[in-house]
Order: structure tokens, then sequence, then C-alpha cells
């Protein structure tokens, strides 16, 4: 108990930095994982192929590469001077995209092709097809694994820590300088990280429960439809 | 009413021609539609009469030919496409209405996204055209809450909403349950009257004695009669028309 009493301002700051990284990359990921997605099922070839490649490049590199790329590669390109937090939000952004993109790619699918026949018929191009019909189902059908892409990217914030940014992911490391027992400090950052997870479940059960009647659903149980 | 007198007719087909794969689904299909007319599109499964009927508004593809709508060719993709398609009003056998939407977002949706009609007034006609079907005290309620017939009227509503020079329907009451073709087979008779122009691909004999101006038979992806449902019933020419109406009227 002491290990957390007595450093509660060193968890304090870096459990904040925690939760900036996140908010901040989680708003970004989602914005562009959903662009990606709309580029993938998009009609004109070229869109679909640079969505693809950006997927396959990003999703198959290790976090912790291409963290390191923007720590100390991209600063040697010398185009703009970004401190490490803002290398870091991108990092964790970029790479947590690909992953939103093709969860809701798979959400897109789950919506009956009739839905976009239907929106076509009355005159909605593209644009308001996807954005108005198909990606609202389709965000909806993906609640569950989306969530699940995002506690991942709140666990991934703590690789920041390698690259000096103030996160809770570093916090052993001012422990055992400051001589106490580091086994205890990650226990009480492995609760730090479930009290900061517990809200987004929350999260999704709400949202799956308030979409449950709009989604004429299939629920396997009852065995409709 | 006496369709087929005015010049320019509604729908235009000339040598519409389609493939699936191998499959030749639709051969040089010549057809013209006046302005007020109700064809009803008959055929054994497989003859091309839905394809037919979703190649008017291009959500099939054709190989080669022309359609026209109201003397308008259908451009091949882009904005254009969508403007003529808001023209065209579309009922789908599976109902296809918005699942994440209610009944009234469902009517409102594409008055306000297309037309550019405000809220209010896409709200005051999107009552008056639910009244008009039967459903408008369920307007709050999402489509899974409502039975297939009151969906599928809800779909006639959307579709009404955009204000169409013409109406396809694809199929209409094959994916209900019997009791419940009656009340649809009754938005579309109050159509057919109010004078509405119709394609209507169906197996529903009874609304194509009652409402139907024209029958066009379909086999094997050609037109193979086209004529009034009178002499169609009673005095079919074609070997293949016999052999339809045979299997459809035993039981």
């Amino acid at each position: 108990m002491n290990v957390l009493l007595d450093n509660l301002g060193e968890f304090g700051i870096r459990f904040l930095g925690t939760i900036e990284l996140f908010v901040v990359s989680s708003i970004a990921s989602l914005v562009l994982g959903t662009l990606l997605a709309a580029m993938r099922v998009s009609p004109v070839p070229a869109m679909r192929v640079a969505a693809t490649t950006y997927v396959t490049l990003l999703r198959n590199t290790p976090l912790t590469l291409i963290m390191f790329f923007f720590a100390f590669g991209f600063p040697r390109l010398e185009i703009v001077d970004l401190d490490y937090f803002t290398l870091a939000v991108i990092a964790l952004s970029l790479y947590t995209a690909a992953f939103v993109c093709e969860t809701i790619r798979s959400g897109i699918t789950t919506v009956p092709p009739g839905q976009a026949e239907a929106a076509r018929a009355l005159g909605l191009g593209f644009g308001q097809s996807l954005g108005l019909v198909i990606l609202p189902q389709a965000i909806r059908a993906v609640v569950p694994p989306l969530t699940s892409v995002q506690i991942a990217l709140i666990k991934n914030t703590t690789v920041a820590a390698g690259f000096s940014v103030v996160e809770a992911g570093g916090i052993y490391s001012t422990l055992s300088e400051r001589g106490y027992s580091t086994l205890a400090g990650l226990l009480w950052v492995a609760l730090g990280f479930g009290v900061l997870i517990t809200p987004m479940t929350l999260l999704q059960r709400s949202l799956e429960r308030r979409w449950s009647a709009s989604s004429g659903g299939t629920r396997v149980a009852a065995g409709a439809r | 009413m006496d369709p087929g007198t005015t010049s320019t007719p509604m729908v235009r087909m000339a040598g519409v021609q389609k493939h699936f794969g191998d499959l030749h689904v639709l051969r040089d299909i010549d057809l013209e539609i006046a302005p007020g007319e109700v064809v009803v599109v008959l055929g054994p499964s497989g003859s091309g009469k839905s394809t037919l009927c979703r190649a008017i508004n291009r959500l099939e593809p054709i190989d080669s030919g022309t359609v026209e709508i109201d003397g308008r060719e259908l451009p091949a993709e882009g904005r254009d496409l969508a403007a003529l398609r808001s023209d065209v009003g579309m009922v789908f056998q599976q109902f296809n209405l918005f699942a994440h939407r209610t009944i009234l977002e469902n009517v409102t949706l594409a008055p306000i996204r297309v037309r550019k009609v405000s809220k209010g007034e896409a709200e005051n006609r999107a009552t008056t055209l639910l009244e008009r079907v039967g459903i408008a005290d369920q307007a709050h309620k999402y489509p899974a809450q409502l039975s297939g017939g009151q969906q599928q009227r809800v779909a006639i509503a959307r579709a009404l909403a955009m204000d169409p020079k013409v109406m396809l329907f694809d199929e209409p009451t094959s994916a209900l349950d019997p009791e419940m073709v009656g009340e649809v087979v009754e938005v579309m008779a109050d159509l057919a009257r109010d004078g509405m122009t119709m394609i209507v691909v169906t197996h529903e004999m009874g609304f194509a004695r009652r409402a139907a101006h024209r029958v066009v038979f379909m086999a094997d992806g050609e037109i193979v009669e086209d004529s009034t449902p009178d002499a169609f019933f009673s005095r079919p020419s074609s070997e293949r028309a016999r052999d339809f109406l045979g299997k459809i009227l035993t039981h």
C-alpha cells in the first residue's frame, strides 16, 4: 500500500499521461480507421489499393518498430519538430487505425446488401449511402470488437514509456530509482489499467443495449429470423 | 384512364442485353411503358424478370442497349445516375427498410438528403404517406418491430416520398406470410388507380387481373408475350406461357 501512497503524485502524473495519450490516439484512430474502411469499399480502385496497402503495412509491423521510427527516424527527416508525446500519438493512431479499419470493414460485410441497394435506389450517392445507411449499422454490429481494439490501444500506450513519454508504463523505473518494490508497484499499475478499462466495458454494454432495438439483430437463443 | 396515348414513354428499354457469366439473363429486351401504365411482369423463376426490373434503375448494370426514363437515358454511374434513380421508386422483395432508423426516418431520409426538403416539411409529407398506407401510428418504431406486411407498406411510402415518376416492384409480396399479402396488394391497387406508372414483378395473379393494363411474360431472358391481362390469361399464344399458367393455376 505504501508504494502507492508514497508515490501518489508519480502515479497521478503518469496515469494522466496515459489517459491523454489514449484519448487523443483513440479519437484519431477511430476517425482514420473509419476513413480507411470507407476507402476499402470505395468504387475507386486506387482508393481500395491505397487503403489495403496501408492496412497490410501497419498491421504487420510491430508497434515497437513503428514507435521507434517515429521517436528516432522521423525527427532526423527534419520535416517538422514534434515532441515525443505528439510522435507517440501519431505512432499509436496510425497503428491502431489499421485495426479499426478491419473491424469496421467486417461490420460492413454484416450489413445486408439490400440496405445499400435501397439507399442507391432512393438516389443517395456513394458517400451518403455509406455515411447514412451502411456505416451506422456496421459500427453498431462491431461495438464489442471495436471496444477490444480500443482496450488494446490503452494498453499499447505503455510502449511509449520506452521513448520518454510520461505515462503509467514507466512508473516502475521511478519506483526502482526510489528504492521501492517494483513488483508491488506494477500490481498497482495493473489495477490502474483495470480502472481505466472498466468505463470502456460499461460503455460497450450500454451501447449494445441501446442499439439492440434498432438492429433487428440476430438473437441466437430466440432463433428469430 | 387510357394509357399509351402520349408520345414519350415513361420507361423505354431498347436492345438490352445482360449476362451473368455464361448465362444470358436478358436477351434483346425491347419494352416501352407509357405514363400511367401498370405492367405486370410474369415468368418462371430464372426467367430474368427480376433482373429486368432491376436493370431499369441500373441496380443491375447491363452489357449493352439503352434504358430511358421519361426520355432521358440512364447514365453509367455518378451523380446523374443518382439523380435519375431518385425519380424511380423501388420496392424490394425483402423490404430493405433501413434497420437503424425509425419508420418516420426511413420515409424522410431521402427527401431531406437528396431533395433537400426541410425536416418539418418532409415529416408532414411522410405522415400523410404513412396514413395512406395505414402505418401512421407506428411512425416511431423500428422496422424490426413491424410485421412483414407493415414493413412492405412502409417501403412503398418511402419510395412515394420522393414523388417518383415510375414505381418498380420486385416481387413485393413473395417474402410475406400469406395473410399479409392482401394488405400490400391493396396499397398497390390504390396506387394503380391513382395513375402511377408501375412495373410489377409478381406471382400475384389476382393483382395482375385486377390492376394491370398489360402483362409481360418472360422466359429464358426473353419477352415471350406482351398482351392485356385478359388475353394473356384466357388465350396465351405461346407454349411456354400455357405451360407456366398450367402450373400456377392448377393449385
